[in-house]
């Protein structure tokens, strides 16, 4: 390998370090700042202190976080299911069956994504307050599946279009029914795009706050919630809140950390031809 | 099926029969409210409540203070029916008590004692003349110093300070290369934010947010006069970045004795007093909040209280609990368990009558004499249409005064001119007006 190179290599190696700790400090800060005291917390800020749990006792006394965090995982994951079973078909159907609308509705799906959402928070309010669904998790679920399908469906899209469209056919002429086709073939072949696609509309959802916060008030409130109700506007609570969003988000985090190699794989699944 | 397999399941049929029976009984009732202090405590003594009514059971929902009024607003407005006790300020009572979103508190129990609530207060809930809602806590504004750094500049403090004469300490006290700063007040935008302090700031100065026929005045000599003012005042006696500044931000920047002078909510009083707290609980000194041109509206009135929503349908067991967490027996119960700078102040006249109170609270009558002077109906030089003090009462003010606070933020960064910003504000005040239908 000759010097050129390797210091290029030194030199991304660097920039993408600095970068990863520049996108990191936050959370890290926040990690820290919840094993602090109140006074500390709002103190000169220091790396060095005796750590606390007071915080995190506090935060648990207060509010049970496994009710909260069990909601996450119910919406988060549900509604990544239901996205994906209405998505995948709808995704086939685009990719390898198009019609002359088809780019249209692509892009109008999209469109939605476009409306800020408190434009439609009352009628959906009034619409869950006749159905009973307000502050349930099926209600929820519902919304994030919504909220999800356009990114889900467009990037099932982006995935399938790139299966070379002959091993279908090829299947097609040994007799399979769609229904194998899609299961069978098509499924186990973009495994690693749908398990991206899954893996991001779980986090979407787990982050999403808007709806979380407007549609439940405790039965189904998610861990959103649980952090908004360590966040004031006055008095000093900067420890709890550090403490209760570092415990909303390590779930995630860990998950995130898990599934990495399928997240990236997913993303530039395809990407060079 | 044997008898030794059917002999569980009917012991669970039968225990899941009695306990739903025992659940028929039990009303679980939804509290909505603010995450504070004085709200942590009540959540945390709400076991003696459930203890004295084993029939009903609190379910706590606590939410940041904008969110909470969004949540609020919203479930209110469409009758969603999801809470059975909210947590609202001065501010909504009475436009909520309008629509009939609120059910009327009369007919209070004669050990509530209501004539005991300050009567500021409970005008500021009431709507024709009904009560709404009762005030869990209550407060004002007012002037706090740092009594080492006034005895060390040779100032005293007069029992009424004007502006001009903080602004004059506050160029002497101020030492930016030793974060001693001359005076810290609120500069993060927002309604409730700087707006508050602001609107006090103006109505001194001899200026109101409309006039009679609704017209805004933001752009008005008086408004102009008290912006510059505080722009000059706070741009270069206050800290680095007070535009980001909010009552929580002020009160660890007062509380660590970087601030000489903080002009703020009085219930800050039982926080900064409080050594465990506060590195400067020692030497701290309070006044009146300045005055300008006029002492009408200098300081602000705020009550956090309890109210029913019609559409609750626990409305019995919601009064029950409403009138248990603002009685007197709920403040002794807090001064006993809590101590007695922690228990909700500027309620209850019994509670400035107190003597274990006036012991551990040396502002108590201090601030008692800022509740009582605060008039909500009369708080302009000028007339003006509305009530409220550091607000107008109309639903249209929260937008108004977040936009009219973020081009007074930015007048204060330096984005615009005082002129421009108000100009800018005005404008858009109007045209909100304008779309609300107050004139064509």
């Amino acid at each position: 390998m000759n010097n050129a190179s390797t210091q290029r290599r030194v030199g991304l190696a660097i920039l993408a370090w600095t970068i990863t700790c520049l996108i990191f400090f936050p959370i890290f800060w926040m990690i820290l700042t919840g094993f602090k005291t109140e006074a500390q917390a709002v103190a000169s800020p220091t790396l060095f202190f005796t750590p606390t749990l007071e915080s995190y006792v506090e935060v648990q006394g207060r509010a049970d976080y496994f009710k909260f965090a069990w909601n996450s995982v119910y919406v988060s994951v549900g509604s990544t299911l239901l996205a994906l079973l209405i998505g995948i078909p709808a995704a086939y159907s685009m990719a390898f069956l198009p019609t002359k609308r088809t780019k249209g509705t692509l892009l109008w799906m999209l469109s939605t994504k476009m409306l800020p959402p408190v434009g439609v928070l009352v009628p959906i309010y009034l619409i869950f307050r006749d159905l009973g669904l307000l502050d349930t998790r099926t209600g929820l679920t519902f919304v994030y599946t919504l909220m999800n399908l356009p990114i889900v469906v467009w990037m099932l899209y982006t995935f399938f279009k790139d299966l070379p469209k002959d091993i279908l056919e090829a299947s097609r002429m040994d007799g399979a029914s769609t229904l194998q086709e899609v299961l069978l073939l098509l499924i186990p072949l973009t495994l690693p795009g749908i398990a991206s696609t899954g893996l991001l509309s779980v986090i979407l959802s787990w982050n999403e706050a808007f709806w979380s916060l407007n549609l439940t008030s405790s039965s189904a409130a998610p861990l959103t919630a649980y952090i908004a109700s360590f966040s004031s506007p006055e008095g000093l609570f900067w420890a709890k809140l550090s403490a209760a969003s570092t415990m909303a988000i390590a779930p995630i985090l860990i998950f995130g950390w898990l599934t990495q190699k399928q997240m990236v794989r997913g993303l530039t699944f395809g990407a060079v031809k | 099926m044997t008898l030794t397999r059917a002999l569980p399941l009917t012991t669970l049929a039968a225990a899941i029969a009695v306990a739903s029976h025992v659940q028929a009984d039990t009303q679980t009732l939804r509290v909505a409210t603010v995450n504070n202090n004085d709200m942590v405590i009540m959540q945390s003594l709400s076991d003696e409540f459930e203890q004295a009514h084993p029939d009903i059971e609190l379910d706590w929902v606590v939410l940041e203070e904008n969110v909470l009024r969004q949540r609020l607003t919203t479930d209110i407005a469409t009758q969603g029916g999801q809470f059975d006790v909210m947590t609202i300020g001065t501010y909504e009572v009475p436009i909520w008590a309008e629509r009939d979103w609120l059910v009327p508190l009369t007919d209070l129990p004669e050990e509530y004692e209501v004539d005991d609530l300050l009567d500021t207060v409970r005008d500021g809930l009431s709507q024709d003349g009904e009560l709404y809602a009762l005030p869990f806590y209550g407060e004002s504004s007012m002037l706090y110093f740092r009594t080492d750094l006034f005895e060390e500049h040779g100032i005293e403090m007069p029992e009424a300070p004007t502006w001009e004469q903080v602004h004059d300490w506050a160029s002497q006290i101020h030492d930016p290369e030793n974060e001693q700063f001359g005076i810290c007040l609120r500069g993060k935008p927002g309604w409730g934010e700087n707006m508050a302090f602001v609107s006090t700031l103006v109505n001194t100065f001899g200026g109101r947010w409309f006039d009679e026929e609704w017209q805004p005045e933001i752009n008005s000599a008086e408004w102009q006069e008290a912006i510059s003012f505080y722009v000059d005042l706070l741009g270069n006696y206050g800290p680095p970045g007070a535009s980001s500044n909010g009552f929580n931000e002020n009160q660890a920047l007062f509380s660590s004795g970087k601030c000489a002078m903080w002009v703020d909510a009085t219930s800050a009083a039982g926080r900064i007093y409080n050594p465990d707290e506060s590195e400067v609980a020692d030497r701290l000194g309070f006044s009146q909040a300045p005055v300008a041109e006029t002492p009408k509206g200098s300081h602000w009135l705020w009550s956090w209280a309890l109210a029913i929503p019609s559409s609750s349908e626990n409305q019995e067991a919601a009064r029950k609990f409403l009138t248990w967490a603002t009685s007197r027996e709920y403040i002794e119960l807090v001064g006993e368990t809590e101590g007695w700078t922690s228990v909700p102040p500027g309620t209850r006249t019994s509670t400035y009558e107190d003597e274990r109170y006036i012991e551990a609270a040396p502002f108590a009558n201090f601030v008692l004499t800022a509740m009582q002077n605060a008039d909500p109906t009369d708080s302009t030089l000028k007339p003006s249409p509305y009530v409220g003090v550091q607000f107008a009462g109309i639903p249209e003010f929260q937008a108004i005064g977040t936009q009219v606070g973020q081009m007074i933020a930015a007048a204060l960064t330096e984005q615009m001119s005082v002129e421009q910003a108000l100009d800018s504000a005005q404008r858009s005040t109007e045209r909100t007006m304008r779309q609300a239908g107050y004139y064509d």
